[in-house]
């Protein structure tokens, strides 16, 4: 009696066993072969180097710039809320700030103009799931990274910048002029970011640092003097020390060649979205011109100036 | 008693294989559709690609156990305070003395606010809030006030679990306890509450769950457990994988003890002598 019962119960589960295992083995076998099916292509389209366009595809890419999701409109998404300096007022469409102005004027590079142009709003997850996309190109600070080009394409950077720490005036991160400075710092920083990664990879201070889904997180835990620091992009960390944290300051910045991921920002496409190589062939007409520096100069001149910190 | 099976078992015995064998045709059936036509979808390869990618599971997998060291640790500690603050919170709730009105009046209020509140935002507002009163570094703390919030929060619902539970004795009990000499305190302690918690226990388990979970909402004042961590992975590669890695784990500790809440529930209904109607 009792035995059968125990039976079957255990009947089913071994059924379902036997199928799941059935399926990891059939997976495994679909994954193998599309692996390498897949690996032409992405060695083919060069993702995991932005800078290999060849004038080729330049070419054809220009001609390739209708591709959009909705015809004759070009859809660029950025943040919610999106960030002064890179968008004034939360306000992409007036062109004011940096990213707002770039993305204008890479939209008018590809023939978009006045109403052709659409803003919309995504986060950062919304830019990395699969399936179809609400928007032909993406802004709001994307750090370019070959692992991340594995499930998303990147234009060309828009601007590179440097790391940059901000502490509350008398923090013990105050007056540090190298990273041995810094080692017994407690740090925060924003989720995803490359300022983490540069946290944990340059610094490698001996306590955790703390992690949060924002700068509004960063920000409140200095005031809660649960941290010493964070760590920002120079931009932000200029906006962030001179408006939004009383009594803040930036430390200082770190060199390009500090170490860890160079903080490049690109556009994000759809994998292997046609449209890529059209921004690149714009981004790089603007490099060319003068008018990216011309951008940069208007939006962000005030946002570079900080003393540099040494890796040693 | 001869060992032949009656008729009675052996019509028992062939119903019971007929249910096997449903169940079994019956799995077959739906779990073999699954692994059949969800890779037949159009997107199929982009979300295999986004969420099951083998090697950037391998990659974070060790992570993500290590970060979920800090999700046990908070349950471990807060489980505790979480029960005694709770019983302390049913037990004014249910005192009959005129003059504890109001205790009775904040045992009320405290349920009910605190378990108005979503516990993200309880997170938020005090781990953030009460340190910026001007707390030293140590007394700063996050880890402190996650867990603080967590206390707060689930012994709200804990509490209203427990009263439920009293409230289950039938008064006779009490009036039992107080005919034979015992007091207020000695009939609650020794005939009520060990009456209750037998009744409450699944509940308590299923609130133990949940709780498993939400410990993660710890993480959005600072510290990098599980959630947090494999927030970090999924933007350094772009994939959602890491977030399946941390739901697995998730689910190597909540489903033995959705188990164990089952198994406490039958042994239950089986003590009580309720039949099982299929």
């Amino acid at each position: 009696m009792r035995r059968s019962t125990a039976l079957r119960r255990i009947i089913p589960v071994i059924a379902v066993g036997a199928l799941v295992l059935a399926a990891c083995g059939s997976d495994d076998d679909a994954s193998g072969s599309a692996d390498g099916t897949l690996a032409p292509t992405d060695t083919g389209s060069g993702d995991t180097a932005p800078t290999d366009t060849d004038p080729g595809d330049t070419d054809s890419g220009a001609g390739d710039c209708s591709s959009t999701i909705d015809d004759g409109v070009l859809t660029i998404a950025t943040g919610e809320p999106a960030f002064y300096p890179w968008v004034i007022d939360d306000a992409p469409e007036s062109g004011e700030g940096f990213e707002a102005a770039l993305a204008l004027a890479v939209a008018a590079e590809m023939g978009y103009e006045g109403d052709a142009v659409v803003w919309t709003r995504t986060t950062f997850d919304e830019a990395i799931q699969p399936g179809a996309k609400s928007f032909d190109m993406n802004l709001q600070q994307y750090t370019i990274t070959p692992e991340r080009a594995e499930n998303i394409d990147f234009s060309l950077p828009y601007f590179t910048s440097n790391q940059a720490i901000v502490a509350l005036v008398g923090s013990s991160a105050e007056g540090a002029t190298t990273i041995a400075d810094l080692k017994d710092v407690k740090f925060g920083a924003q989720v995803g970011t490359t300022s983490l990664a540069f946290i944990t990879d340059v610094i490698q201070p001996t306590q955790e640092p703390f992690v949060y889904d924002d700068n509004v997180g960063a920000k409140a835990a200095l005031e809660a003097n649960q941290i010493d620091a964070a760590v920002f992009d120079l931009p932000t960390a200029l906006f962030v020390s001179g408006v939004e944290i009383e009594g803040s300051a930036v430390v200082g910045q770190f060199p390009a060649d500090a170490g860890g991921t160079t903080d490049q920002f690109g556009f994000v496409l759809e994998k292997d979205s046609a449209l890529t190589a059209c921004v690149d062939a714009a981004i790089t007409t603007l490099t060319d011109n003068g008018e990216l520096d011309a951008i940069t100069q208007e939006w962000l001149s005030d946002f570079t100036g900080a003393p540099v910190i040494t890796v040693e | 008693m001869s060992d032949r099976p009656t008729r009675r078992e052996r019509y028992e015995r062939a119903r019971r294989r007929r249910s096997v064998a449903i169940a079994t045709v019956s799995t077959i059936v739906v779990v073999g559709a699954s692994i059949v036509l969800i890779p037949l979808t159009p997107g199929w390869d982009r979300v295999r690609q986004a969420f099951f990618d083998g090697d950037v599971f391998l990659d974070t997998f060790p992570g993500l156990l290590g970060a979920f060291w800090l999700d046990v640790k908070i349950l471990l500690w807060s489980t505790p305070f979480i029960l005694a603050v709770s019983l302390l919170i049913a037990l004014a709730r249910n005192t009959r003395s005129p003059a504890l009105f109001p205790l009775r009046a904040f045992a009320v209020i405290y349920t009910d606010v605190l378990r108005g509140i979503p516990v993200i935002l309880l997170v938020f507002l005090i781990g953030f809030g009460v340190p910026a009163l001007g707390l030293s570094r140590t007394w700063a703390n996050p880890l402190i006030w996650g867990s603080v919030t967590l206390v707060l929060s689930y012994s709200a619902y804990t509490a209203e679990i427990i009263r439920a539970g009293i409230e289950a004795v039938h008064e006779s009990q009490r009036a039992g306890a107080r005919s034979l000499g015992m007091t207020s305190s000695q009939t609650m302690r020794t005939i009520v509450l060990p009456q209750a918690f037998r009744k409450i226990v699944p509940p308590l388990m299923n609130t133990f769950v949940s709780l498993q979970k939400d410990v993660a909402l710890v993480s959005l004042i600072g510290p990098v457990e599980i959630l947090r961590q494999a927030g970090i992975d999924k933007a350094t590669y772009a994939n959602f994988t890491p977030y399946v890695a941390a739901s697995l784990i998730f689910l190597a500790l909540t489903i033995p003890c959705t188990r164990l809440a089952d198994w406490a529930l039958a042994r239950q209904r089986a003590r009580t002598g309720a039949t099982t109607i299929a």
